[in-house]
């Protein structure tokens, strides 16, 4: 299967005849070039897909991991060397798939949304390059190569946040982003550190063979601080994860993220690359279960606490793309507290193959989330729901589209979001009654400000627009992903999941378990009822509400005001109270000294120049003197 | 004649062809010939090494040759390399070629490029030597011309940071001299040749007193801390290829000189007393990172940064395992190759906007794209993007400290690693500041693009570290099997 | 025979006269024939030496003569810078003459 080689090396191609040529090319002959070379990736992605799960297939009941290509790259000592290569597994194939469909959507349909920009070529180079990161990331044997890849895509998602270059809030936007995933991946770098020195290996085969057996007796009794080392390097290494995928704390870069263009925001911010920490778990998942089961129950915890964090803040939201933004972060939060609360083989694994499918089908539903939100700023141009309302008059199939994806978040049956969803909540149920009570009010909460989004963009009122504005539906290069993914979503879901995809690669029978589905339906039914209630029709029960809430929803719509405490860290601690003293201590201390000392040496020989007057008869008599004096000495002592 | 020699030879011909040529296109012809021939040179030179490398030639030098100059001294004039004088020598030779083009349009160009071509006699001779007195000369040769070129076709205080830099690094010779002498006499005043002393043994309590000496002399010119503040200000005044070659190469000079000489000839007492200056290494590389992070001066940004990088290279080989040293000499390269990037971009910036304030500038990139994008990508290399040189380099650097067990290494090294966030932080805010947002000056609309011959000079060097970032397993091989040797002395 | 000492004694005045006039003296002239003063002291002495303690030789007459001649041109080189410095300043005090340090 060496071909899967290309899957990578397209992209790569791409992005360095679009960012070379690009500007010699006509616009849309660039972006069809783009597109193309997309799609061309897709093939091959659905036919290693293919390959691997049918034409393959199981050896002995299990998937078997494919490395058909793998070569030393920089070798550091005997046994640690970076390997760049093709590894295909269950997860890995099933990430291939997903990020060749989203990408080529976004590709088609950037055609129509970027039209006319300036830098259309660009944008395409770089699309180029975050796929080509993506991918390398998914299909990597070993943790550091996965890091390269996590550089990368942390560099695209950068050049695309700030694509809007001349506009300042975006150019803070990508900063922030990039600083923020590089100080996690600081510690995701550290905890690679610690992992290798102690197995004498990155590679990802070694490292999770036989239940980690190697990170376990190689870390055995080691502790710091009252911590394992297993456990010091796997958080941190979780740590990375975090950052990329914009968990609590480090949360507050995926909200400005969306200064991007919204395809972007679709690919990037919401389908691919935000899940990389999810995936980041999933790869080192038998690491985590077995030598650090007390970093996985801190994931679980996390997870659930920031999925209800950012729902609560999606709540108060009136930037659809913000809404958008903190769903993804909830929903994200989800696939990792399945994760968390995951068990290693067979039944135990549930949350496990539940946070895998999760992750497939969220990838679908919220990239048409996004890609339908483009449509609407498309027509209205704008991001404020302000500004929207009564859109399902003059955008069908951006309306129907999103309807469809927004039963799918909020777990509606059948649609593909309800089947990922309620292993999930089975998982938490039979393992962690916090993380599932929890995880069940955020299933609540978020088919409520989903609904609040729909109504709010399509419904409420009968808002008329001006004449020469009026709101139409968009080309068909944007309208068509919509219907493609619309489809992915509705029937995604349907998949036999984990037949597929296990935590020990061995097929298992999942059955949906109706006391929780049920109660999730529940919830998610009541929270679409509130929100039609308050938002199908323009009333102004909404706000009256807020009011009664008081300080708990100004609190929520500044976000608890993290961003303010970062920006206190950042602006003032680092700046005022680091860097300035430190500018201050070079320029008045270490280099006053230096001067001091230049200062010093010309004050000593301006004060003894004197004594070389030049004056020869000065100079004799000192030489007279000095005679008569060595005289005396001599003569007398 | 040794191909070696001719590294030398090369620029004293280009000398003598400067004075006798007359006009601005002479000169250039000149100076493009010779650039171009040293940058063949150094290719046949690394071409000629692997194959006889390949061949089986296990010497730990090869290409060596020795003539005595004074005798009752021992001092020849001997050459030889070996993986790592190879690789520096190819820097240098992209260096001083890519610097020709980013001095085209220099006043005064003939005085100008006959100390430039002095410079780089004493660098290329530096490099080649094994002989620890020739090394020395070709150091000061090195040094003198500096004083010159930042005095006299500097820009802001001039004088005064000229003055500076050579006291400075004139300090740094004297200590640098003690520790020549003391290993000499040390040694049993037998030999000045680095490989005949590395086979005698030099007595512990003579290293204590010796080791710090030299490792302080070449640390001056590595920017070491607290005796870096000749950078900042040095590289602010500098012109453009002065600036680019100094940081690029003659810093490397530091680096290299403590490997070759303070930490190769004294392991015992490198072992006993590194700790001393790891720590100073470890304020350098973390100091630096923050001190760049609130400049304004687009080149005392970067000074702070080499100070930075330059640190993690000292850092690096006091850590004293191959792993570590291999990413030490490769930081050399890479730091080598994106600084003089840097400077070029920040030279050419420069002379169009005439101020290299960050707060005046924004916008560039749609006035200059060519320009900002090689800016953006020099950013990258500098923060460690894969892909681009620097990675490969910090990479290797932390694995390897990394695998010294001990709670001091290891603090140390993740204090280390926080630096890569430091530059992230510096590094994008001076490119949002200068290439994005709206544009900040109206007089800057319009300015010309890079010509041609800057777009030489930052092409070559973007390929050059392009091509580190992604073939680094055959740098790092030779680099590394160069070191075998040194890594067997360490562990005597 | 007139003994060797009283040379030497008229010898050693000459020379410290000479030093003191040359230590003293602000007039260019007087400054030059002080330090004649010296050197004659010095010949005399040569001479003297030559004389008394080796009666058979001719070194010390000889390094009289030479000093003698030197001194002559010696002496002729200080007058004619003397005269250009008072051509240009109009006298020949040596305080005037610190400006040519500038």
């Amino acid at each position: 299967m060496a071909y899967s080689l290309l899957i990578i090396v397209t992209p790569f191609i791409l992005f360095l005849v679009l960012g070379l040529l690009g500007m010699k090319m006509k616009p849309v002959i660039a972006g069809i070039i783009g597109t193309l070379g997309m799609a061309f990736c897709a093939i091959l992605a659905y036919t290693v897909a293919y390959q691997y799960f049918f034409g393959i297939g199981k050896t002995n009941g299990e998937w078997l991991t494919q490395i058909p290509l793998n070569f030393e790259w920089l070798r550091f000592t005997e046994n640690l060397h970076i390997d760049l290569g093709i590894l295909l597994d269950p997860i890995s194939v099933m990430m291939l798939v997903v990020i060749t469909t989203v990408s080529l959507m976004v590709h088609i349909y950037s055609l129509g949304y970027m039209k006319g920009e300036t830098g259309f070529q660009r944008y395409f180079a770089f699309l180029s390059l975050f796929s080509f990161s993506m991918l390398g990331l998914v299909i990597a044997t070993n943790i550091f190569q996965m890091y390269i890849f996590w550089e990368l895509v942390g560099v695209s998602s950068y050049s695309l946040i700030g694509f809007y270059y001349t506009k300042p809030s975006a150019v803070a936007a990508s900063k922030k982003a990039f600083i923020v995933t590089r100080f996690a991946d600081l510690g995701f770098l550290i905890g690679i550190l610690i992992l290798s020195y102690y197995t004498k290996t990155f590679d990802f085969g070694l490292l999770t063979a036989d239940h980690a057996g190697l990170v376990t007796t190689s870390m055995a009794g080691g502790t710091f601080m009252g911590l394992s080392i297993a456990t010091w390097a796997m958080a941190l290494i979780f740590m990375g994860g975090a950052g990329k995928s914009a968990m609590f704390p480090l949360h507050i870069w995926l909200p400005d993220a969306m200064e991007g263009p919204t395809p972007v925001s679709a690919l990037i911010h919401a389908a691919t690359m935000v899940v990389a920490g999810v995936y980041l778990v999933a790869r080192l998942f038998p690491v985590y279960s077995f030598a650090a089961p007390d970093v996985l129950e801190m994931i679980a915890f996390i997870g659930a606490f920031t999925a209800l964090f950012a729902a609560v803040i999606a709540i108060t939201q009136t930037d659809i793309k913000r809404v958008l933004a903190f769903s993804t972060i909830s929903q994200i939060a989800y696939m990792l507290a399945a994760l968390g609360v995951s068990g290693y083989g067979d039944h135990e694994g549930l949350g496990y193959m539940a946070s895998m499918f999760h992750l497939f089908t969220h990838a679908f539903f919220k990239a048409l989330l996004f890609l339908g939100a483009g449509s609407v700023i498309h027509a209205v141009h704008s991001n404020e729901m302000d500004h929207m309302g009564n859109l399902h008059k003059y955008m069908k199939i951006t309306s129907w589209t999103f309807f469809i994806a927004c039963l799918a978040i909020a777990g509606i049956w059948p649609f593909s979001g309800f089947f990922s969803k309620d292993e999930i909540l089975a998982a938490a149920f039979h393992h962690n009654p916090i993380v599932f009570w929890t995880l069940w009010i955020v299933a609540g909460l978020t088919a409520f400000y989903m609904f609040r989004l729909y109504f709010r963009i399509f419904w409420n009122g009968k808002r008329e627009y001006n004449e020469h504005h009026k709101p139409h539906e968009s080309p068909w290069a944007m309208a068509l992903p919509l219907i493609i993914l619309a489809v992915f979503s509705v029937f995604s879901g349907l998949i036999p999941f984990a037949d597929f995809i296990s935590s020990d690669n061995i097929p298992f029978h999942t059955h949906i378990d109706w006391t929780v589905a049920g109660m999730s339906i529940a919830v998610a039914v009541i929270g679409i009822g509130i929100a039609f209630a308050l938002y199908f029709k323009d009333s102004k029960q909404p706000a009256k509400i807020a009011q009664s809430l008081g300080i708990f929803y100004k609190a929520a719509l500044h976000k608890f005001y993290l961003d303010e405490i970062w920006m206190w860290v950042t602006k003032t601690v680092i700046f005022r109270y680091i860097c300035e003293p430190i500018k201050w201590f070079d320029r008045h201390i270490i280099d006053g000294s230096m001067d001091g000392l230049a200062w010093t040496t010309q004050k000593v020989s301006t004060s003894i120049k004197g004594l070389q007057s030049g004056q020869v008869q000065f100079y004799a008599w000192v030489f007279v003197a000095g005679s008569i004096l060595i005289a005396v000495l001599v003569l007398f002592i | 004649m040794n191909i070696l020699s001719l590294f030398v030879v090369v620029p004293v011909v280009m000398i003598i062809a400067l004075f006798l040529s007359k006009e601005m296109k002479q000169i250039r012809t000149v100076m493009v010939a010779g650039a171009s021939i040293l940058v063949l040179l150094a290719t046949i030179l690394t071409v000629q090494f692997l194959q006889l490398r390949a061949a089986g030639a296990d010497a730990e030098m090869l290409f060596v040759s020795s003539t005595v100059w004074y005798a009752p001294l021992h001092i020849a004039y001997t050459v030889g390399v070996d993986g790592i004088s190879v690789a520096m020598l190819c820097l240098s030779a992209i260096i001083v070629f890519t610097g020709v083009f980013s001095s085209w349009n220099m006043n005064m160009a003939k005085e100008y490029f006959l100390w430039y071509c002095l410079l780089s006699v004493g660098v290329f001779g530096f490099f080649i030597s094994i002989d620890l007195f020739t090394m020395f000369l070709f150091y000061e040769v090195a040094l003198i011309p500096m004083y010159l070129l930042i005095g006299l076709w500097g820009t802001g205080r001039k004088e005064y940071s000229a003055m500076k830099l050579t006291l400075m690094l004139m300090g740094g010779s004297a200590f640098l001299m003690i520790g020549i002498i003391g290993i000499y006499y040390a040694s049993g005043h037998t030999t000045m040749n680095l490989l005949d002393i590395a086979q005698l043994h030099i007595p512990l309590e003579y290293q204590r007193w010796f080791f710090p000496a030299t490792f302080l002399g070449f640390g001056v010119l590595g920017a070491l801390f607290p005796f870096h503040t000749w950078s900042p200000d040095g590289h602010a005044s500098a012109p453009t290829a002065v600036s680019m070659l100094h940081a690029g190469v003659l810093m490397k000079l530091g680096g290299y000189g403590c490997f070759r000489v303070a930490i190769y000839l004294m392991p015992e007492a490198a072992n006993e007393l590194g700790w001393i200056f790891l720590i100073l290494t470890g304020i350098s590389v973390v100091y630096g990172a923050f001190s760049a992070v609130v400049q304004t001066d687009l080149k005392y940004i970067n000074a702070y940064s080499s100070v930075s990088h330059c640190g993690l290279v000292l850092f690096a080989i006091l850590m004293m395992n191959q792993t570590a040293m291999t990413g030490a000499i490769m930081q050399m390269l890479s730091h080598g190759l994106m600084t003089a990037l840097f400077f070029a971009l920040i030279g050419l910036i420069y002379g169009r906007t005439h101020t290299r304030d960050i707060r005046k500038m924004g916008g560039l990139m749609k006035i200059m794209p060519f320009a900002s994008v090689c800016y953006v990508i020099a950013g990258l290399a500098s923060l460690g993007l894969p892909g681009l040189s620097g990675f490969v380099a910090e990479m290797t650097i932390f694995v390897g400290s990394f695998q010294h067990a001990d709670l001091f290494h290891r603090v140390l090294t993740i204090t280390a690693c926080c630096s890569i966030v430091i530059t992230a932080v510096y590094i994008l805010r001076t490119v949002g500041k200068i290439l994005y947002g709206p544009v900040q000056d109206e007089h800057h609309i319009g300015l010309p693009d890079a010509q041609w011959y800057e777009k030489v000079s930052v092409v070559c060097l973007i390929i050059a570290i392009a091509f580190i970032g992604m073939y680094p397993f055959g740098v790092s091989d030779i680099i590394s099997n160069s070191l075998d040797p040194i890594i067997a002395k360490l562990t005597y | 025979m007139i003994q060797m000492e009283y040379y030497l004694i008229i010898s050693t005045l000459m020379f410290f006269i000479g030093i003191y006039g040359f230590i003293t003296r602000k007039n260019m002239i007087a400054i030059l024939i002080s330090l004649e003063l010296v050197l004659n002291a010095v010949e005399i002495n040569f001479a003297v030496f030559n004389r008394y303690l080796f009666p058979g030789q001719l070194e010390g007459m000889f390094f009289t003569l030479f000093g003698i001649a030197i001194t002559a041109a010696e002496t002729a080189v200080a007058l004619a810078i003397i005269i250009n410095a008072y051509r240009t300043i109009g006298n020949i005090d040596i305080k005037n003459l610190s400006k040519m340090k500038e």
